[in-house]
């Protein structure tokens, strides 16, 4: 069977596990539809958690983000995953223990204010929604790569299928679906990086493969191997860092401080029944991460290889097939600058402007024609990072049904996230702007249906977000984290372990921390984009890491503002009392 | 948004009316019977040494945290790349694999050491095992 039947079966199937579970798991309260009526096994949560959090973007571009950035890029894995410490020891536990619904509430309840409400909901709604788009408009690309369907049709069967089960099941169908698609995606990510791992190293696992001896007779390791390479073409060593450490420091911490304070993330941990499960879910949680998260980088450094090795200095004619395919859709293009029908892979950027815009004709030895300028770089090549994932299967010459896999793979990572970034959207509006703020006396009946409108409505406004993605897509990695930096995390954390921070203190340190965080990045991405380069950023921290400064300036003013008014009134003082301490939590509930 | 005083000064006192009547409520339902064992049971000196023995073990942790991450994985990343650790150059491990092992070995350890001193200090949830009896609200 070919692969792109193959790739109908192995999504399909998988759909229909979906549907299946949103069936069974029909909700029928707010409580359910919320927190899955704070039942969750803490291992069920965990591998819910790794699902949710693990996007279309970690899935398909995080490898391949490493195999060309190199040591660089690995701000990114300590950020991403050093967030789940912070959130384990610093929020978890004690969200549980508060034990309601959503982050505002928390933020709502702990300040005693609606102002802190609301502005909490509107971060909250922002950062879920950049994150959105991006995902909707993965499951668009995957269809129309391995399915060859067109991406708007492909975003709406997206929509069709979060529809089903979110809308339905609520938390509860999202959690068991997660699941679900924890198990397709890590199966399918694994599945091809253990043969490229055997196949360059004859170790079968990759974490210890791409620290191992190639397998060609060279005595070199793969590391060695990959310095050699990168230097002879003109690039940095793999292994050598280039970026300033004040700015890698700022990434870091800001990713950490980010990921901590992802709504979406946090929310599933009022799903366990106690707050010692909320500790061990989040442990859970990031070692289901870390099983793909560890094979990332060593997927990314096996592909490194398999591209210079494969592609440099081969005629075109002659180049393996994988090259012709995926530069049919796109993802690779050829111009020959020096006319001599062989590829050549150098450092620095092959076109002008960098994504090739093909004219529709072939050129001389049959490869598609670009009409960019050429650059005066000798790299004659264009390859789109999403590739490393995608094209493995073909480069690894691995059966078709492991190119399905993958199609079916991307697809669960996509859809997880999609619904978890949804629910915590519908839960929002309809609990905390709808019944804590502006209709408190609606029944329990009615903010159920209310919460499920409001979770079609955001797949709609999601969907047309991946029908026309905004320009900004690229971007909204760094907005979204140094939002939930330098927004959500500090209230929470202080609210916990201060009592004397108080209402007017954490509104003034959220609004501080949000308009330098937005002001900064949409200065230098918008509005001044010439200025984008070390020499005009604050301290040298990029717009990606100055979340971490939003959020230290958040802190420094919500404990000056704190301390010149008056202290918050002893029922709050009383909440936190409770709330520090593990025992006694019941299942989430309303008042 | 806005940050005139205005709609802020409105806001608050609709809040205050409304936090006092929400959090009486809330005491009322929010402390089930296992609360109630924590005032008889847990004096004010044992919660706070339980609060006390858990900021060290936070101190400790993240300590270890902001060790394994920013200092071996960045501050001292290149010094560290001259020892070896199978084909890997130290530092570059970190980067890629040993942070997320170490971070992965941190949250356990943080659940394992806290159910300890919960049980010490008799603060702990085990007693909330079977599902809560609460009915809705």
């Amino acid at each position: 069977m070919d692969a792109q039947t193959l790739s109908y079966i192995f999504v399909g199937l998988s759909f229909a596990l979906y549907i299946g579970i949103a069936f069974w798991s029909r909700v029928t309260s707010t409580s359910e539809f919320y927190v899955a009526g704070g039942g969750v096994h803490p291992v069920v949560n965990g591998m819910a958690t790794a699902a949710d959090w693990m996007s279309a973007a970690s899935f398909l571009s995080v490898a391949g983000l490493l195999a060309f950035a190199g040591r660089d890029a690995s701000v990114y894995m300590i950020g991403w995953t050093g967030g789940y410490v912070l959130l384990a020891l610093l929020l978890a536990p004690y969200l549980r223990k508060f034990g309601r619904f959503t982050v505002p509430e928390f933020i709502g309840d702990r300040y005693y204010s609606n102002v802190a409400r609301v502005v909490a909901v509107i971060c909250l709604i922002f950062i879920s929604f950049t994150y959105i788009a991006g995902q909707m408009r993965g499951v668009g690309i995957v269809f129309s790569r391995f399915l060859e369907v067109e991406i708007n049709t492909g975003v709406i069967i997206g929509m069709a299928i979060v529809f089903f089960y979110a809308v339905m099941g609520g938390m509860k169908g999202i959690t068991y679906t997660q699941v679900a698609q924890y198990c397709v995606l890590i199966f399918a990510f694994l599945v091809p990086a253990v043969y490229l791992s055997i196949m360059w190293t004859d170790n079968p696992i990759p974490q210890l493969g791409f620290g191992d001896i190639l397998n060609d007779g060279s005595g070199l390791t793969v590391l060695e191997k990959l310095d050699q390479v990168t230097v002879e073409l003109g690039f940095t060593a793999y292994t050598q860092a280039t970026r300033s450490k004040i700015d890698s420091l700022a990434i870091v911490a800001a990713l950490m401080i980010g990921t901590a304070g992802l709504p979406h993330v946090i929310v599933r941990f009022f799903t366990v029944p106690k707050v010692s499960d909320a500790r061990k879910s989040a442990g859970y949680a990031l070692a289901f991460i870390c099983v793909m998260y560890t094979t990332i980088p060593a997927v990314a450094a096996f592909s490194r290889l398999n591209l210079s090795e494969s592609v440099n200095e081969i005629a075109y004619a002659e180049a393996p097939s994988w090259v012709a395919n995926w530069e049919n859709t796109g993802l690779i293009a050829w111009r020959d600058k020096n006319g001599d029908g062989i590829i050549q892979y150098r450092a620095g950027k092959a076109l002008d402007p960098a994504k090739p815009q093909f004219t529709g004709q072939r050129g001389e030895y049959g490869e598609r024609v670009v009409s960019n300028t050429p650059t005066s770089s000798t790299n004659e090549i264009y390859v789109d990072r999403d590739i490393m994932v995608m094209a493995n299967p073909e480069i690894a010459q691995l059966p078709n049904w492991v190119v399905a896999l993958i199609a079916a793979g991307a697809v669960a990572a996509a859809l997880s996230t999609a619904a978890g970034l949804l629910l915590v959207i519908s839960s929002s509006i309809a609990h905390d702007l709808m019944k804590r703020t502006f209709m408190p006396n609606i029944t329990d009946k009615q903010e159920l249906l209310s919460a499920r409108l409001a979770a079609v409505a955001a797949i709609l406004v999601a969907g047309w977000f991946g029908i026309n993605p905004p320009a900004f897509v690229a971007q909204t990695v760094a907005f979204a984290f140094g939002m939930a930096a330098a927004s959500l995390f500090p209230p929470i954390v202080m609210g916990i372990f201060s009592k004397r921070v108080n209402r007017q203190g954490a509104i003034c340190g959220m609004l501080t921390g949000l308009v330098l965080t937005v002001g900064y990045i949409v200065y230098f991405n918008f509005l001044a984009p010439e200025l984008n380069n070390a020499e005009h950023w604050l301290f040298g921290i990029s717009t990606t890491g100055i979340g971490s400064v939003g959020a230290a300036l958040n802190v420094a003013v919500t404990i000056v503002v704190s301390r010149m008014t008056s202290a918050p009134p002893q029922e709050v003082q009383d909440m936190v009392d409770d709330i520090r301490i593990p025992a006694g939590a019941g299942v989430a509930h309303h008042h | 948004m806005s940050r005139n005083t205005d709609p802020d000064n409105v806001e608050s006192t609709g809040d205050n009316t409304r936090s006092s009547k929400v959090y009486h409520h809330d005491e009322a339902e929010n402390l089930p019977p296992s609360s109630q064992h924590d005032s008889e049971v847990l004096s004010e000196e044992n919660l706070k040494s339980y609060w006390r023995a858990n900021i060290k073990v936070l101190i400790t942790l993240l300590g270890v945290w902001a060790f394994v991450s920013f200092i071996c994985g960045i501050l001292l990343g290149d010094w560290l790349d001259q020892f070896y650790l199978g084909g890997f150059p130290l530092g570059f491990w970190f980067t890629q694999q040993g942070a997320m092992l170490c971070f992965v070995a941190i949250i356990f350890v943080y659940h394992y050491w806290m159910q300890h001193i919960e049980r010490a200090h008799g603060v702990d949830d085990d007693i909330d095992s079977q599902p809560a009896q609460q009915p809705e609200g």
